[in-house]
């Protein structure tokens, strides 16, 4: 819960002293660091304000320029010359499809698997819960090549299905949901029982409310994960408007300096950092609720 | 209502551990009876094979005279209260009490009704929008109690419904369950390890070791007639004194004469192959001058233990150790030496097997 502590217990002592220097101290590095880590960003960002002329004419001015609509629009709507005219708002589109496809499609298969791994007995259980521990040994790029090769058999290339299903399956998050069913009192289930819950009631009633903090968490940790894909998207999509933003931001940079948009380029990256950053600061609160919190 | 029939019913786990061994108890219809021992003596074990929680590996179980040996738990209609309550966390108590109807189907305005009904009885009627985590250990036992009342079911089972309450609630939550049990007439399994509330609860009590019954009956009678040393040591707070005799040197081994541990003869004759002698602290006096007809013997008061109505002697005695009662204040202070007498009719004989004579 959020509620307020009590000043001066445990966690909110300064680290640093009590007095007023090393409170000044404490933020001055903070916000040192801050700097650090926000300049990059806000640099994209007003470089996606100015016009191709001001860019390639160092050095670029640290204040926003004047061209945002323009700019803006002509990346959403216009399309990117190297990318044969498709927009922006494509490439969103898709890439939001493949991030909720894998995220959401991660979190029904691993809490389905994680649910038949905790709850039932059955012939080789052990077995099969070893063999997805051992899938997190082999990481996507181990197995891209006979991946590749079913998708190209199966005809899924430059289709969403091609783009979402091999990276559905995950170790980590069935591990996870394993380890906090675990921790479910068996008293718990043999209740449900009681109260004539069968095996989906149970699932749907029960578990699957008490396990909304961690979806919730998983969903965020997820969706940045699939949003951020880099090396499949490319094997598995060859069609312009299929592609992500993440590797269409790639081939909208030349080699030559000259021949690319740069302040188109400023704008996608910016369009690519927003969603991550809205799912992260909406979600946040359930977020750290998952990972600190049970609700027991 | 209902009767509990368990006749010859066995456990045996996948890795061959026998954890009861063939009990055979007859509940009749609204009794409440309870299953007292110590840990491991399968007492749990038997309960859950009633609830349909765990399978029955032999023998068989019957509720109101139909035998529910393959039945799932739903279908037993039995309802649990358990030693942590398992209260789903997420949802308010009104839900927590209605969730076992709504899956059985009972129409809304039904639910509504019995939920709030038992809610008045259980005075839960102002909690009735909590979660669990915002009650009380006493409240969530309530409304594991309301749970389990709301459905109306054909036999109660507790699990150590009390052991997470301290003393003085669970003093209340015991006399509750006994005027609810009786009220409502719902018959009732009731497993605990503690001999107080098995004392007080039970219609019938049965009291079991190692995965066996050693004794069933009415609690008084197991209280004055316990069937063996363990009933006898586990029955009654403080437990019954249990002292070894054997027979005097030089004598046959099922002779009426016989001594105490430290030598000492006793001047009552005891049944020939008795091996242990018993007696309860509150049938021992602390005399001066000694009648005839009695046990006496000569103890070294080692602590005493005043309860305030009572006070409790703890002593060497016969090579032994023994608790001896004395009402009110106690004068005896640790290192006095005391004569103890207990009446010949108050003494309990168990042969070597711990068999009562």
């Amino acid at each position: 819960m959020a509620e307020p502590k009590a000043p001066g217990s445990g966690h909110d002592k300064l680290m640093i002293g009590q007095s007023a220097s090393g409170i000044y101290v404490a933020h001055a590095i903070l916000i040192l660091g801050l700097v650090i880590v926000a300049f990059p960003i806000y640099y994209t960002f007003v470089a996606s304000t100015q016009t191709l002329q001001t860019i390639l004419r160092p050095p670029l001015p640290l204040l926003p320029g004047s061209e945002f609509w323009n700019n803006y629009s002509e990346a959403l709507f216009g399309g990117a010359g190297r990318l044969g005219g498709v927009g922006a708002g494509t490439l969103l589109w898709n890439t939001t499809v493949m991030a909720l496809g894998i995220a959401v499609g991660k979190i029904v298969i691993s809490i389905l698997s994680a649910y038949a791994i905790v709850f039932f007995r059955f012939p080789f259980r052990m077995a099969i819960f070893w063999l997805i521990f051992i899938t997190l040994m082999l990481p996507v790029e181990v197995r891209i090549l006979p991946t590749y090769k079913v998708m190209v058999d199966l005809g899924l290339i430059d289709t969403y299905a091609g783009l979402i299903i091999p990276l559905i399956a995950s170790a980590t998050a069935t591990l996870l949901f394993r380890q906090f069913f675990m921790t479910i009192p068996g008293e718990l289930v043999e209740a449900a029982r009681v109260d004539g819950a069968g095996p989906w009631r149970f699932f749907f009633d029960i578990l699957l409310p008490l396990s909304r903090t961690n979806i919730a968490a998983l969903f965020v940790i997820l969706f940045i994960y699939g949003w951020t894909q880099y090396l499949w998207p490319l094997l598995v999509t060859n069609r312009n408007d299929m592609t992500t933003i993440v590797i269409a931001l790639k081939k909208m940079v030349s080699f030559a300096d000259a021949d690319t948009q740069w302040h188109l380029v400023m704008v996608t990256a910016i369009l690519a950092i927003v969603p991550p950053i809205l799912v992260v600061v909406l979600m946040q609160r359930w977020f750290v609720r998952g990972l600190v919190d049970t609700e027991k | 209502m209902a009767t509990v029939d368990l006749k010859d019913v066995r456990k045996v786990y996948p890795g061959g551990v026998e954890a009861v061994k063939g009990v055979s108890i007859a509940i009749p219809d609204k009794e409440l009876c309870v299953l007292v021992g110590p840990s491991g003596c399968g007492k749990s074990t038997l309960l859950r094979m009633i609830a349909g929680l765990e399978t029955i590996s032999s023998g068989t179980c019957a509720i109101d005279g139909k035998v529910v040996n393959a039945v799932g738990p739903t279908e037993r209609d039995i309802a649990m209260v358990f030693q942590n309550y398992a209260l789903y966390p997420h949802m308010k108590v009104y839900d927590n009490m209605a969730y076992g109807l709504r899956n059985r189907g009972t129409p809304k305005d039904e639910i509504d009704s019995r939920v709030r009904s038992t809610a008045k009885v259980l005075e839960l009627s102002h909690l009735l929008d909590r979660r669990p985590r915002e009650l009380s250990g006493g409240q969530r036992q309530r409304v594991a109690m309301g749970r389990a009342i709301v459905r109306n079911p054909k036999v109660f089972l507790f699990d150590e419904p009390l052991s997470n309450l301290d003393a003085k609630l669970r003093g209340q939550m015991r006399v509750e369950i006994k005027n609810l049990q009786r009220s409502l007439g719902v018959t009732s399994v009731y497993v605990t390890h503690d001999q107080l509330e098995a004392m007080t609860l039970a219609d019938i009590l049965v009291v079991m070791n190692a995965g066996l019954v050693e004794q069933m009956g009415a609690p008084l009678d197991i209280y004055e007639k316990p069937a063996s040393t363990f009933v006898a040591s586990f029955i009654g707070a403080p437990p019954m004194n249990l002292l070894a005799i054997a027979a005097k040197p030089n004598s046959p081994v099922d002779t009426a004469e016989k001594v105490l541990a430290n030598g000492e003869g006793l001047e009552i004759s005891a049944p020939a192959h008795a091996a242990t002698l018993g007696f309860r602290p509150e049938d021992a006096d602390v005399i001066s001058e000694g009648t005839t007809g009695s046990l006496k013997l000569s103890a070294t008061v080692e602590a005493v233990e005043p309860v305030g109505a009572e006070s409790f002697l703890y002593c060497a005695a016969a090579g032994g150790r023994i608790v001896v009662r004395v009402s009110g204040r106690a004068a005896a202070k640790p290192g006095d030496q005391l004569k103890v007498m207990v009446p010949a009719g108050k003494l309990h004989w168990f042969d070597s097997t711990g068999k009562r004579v």
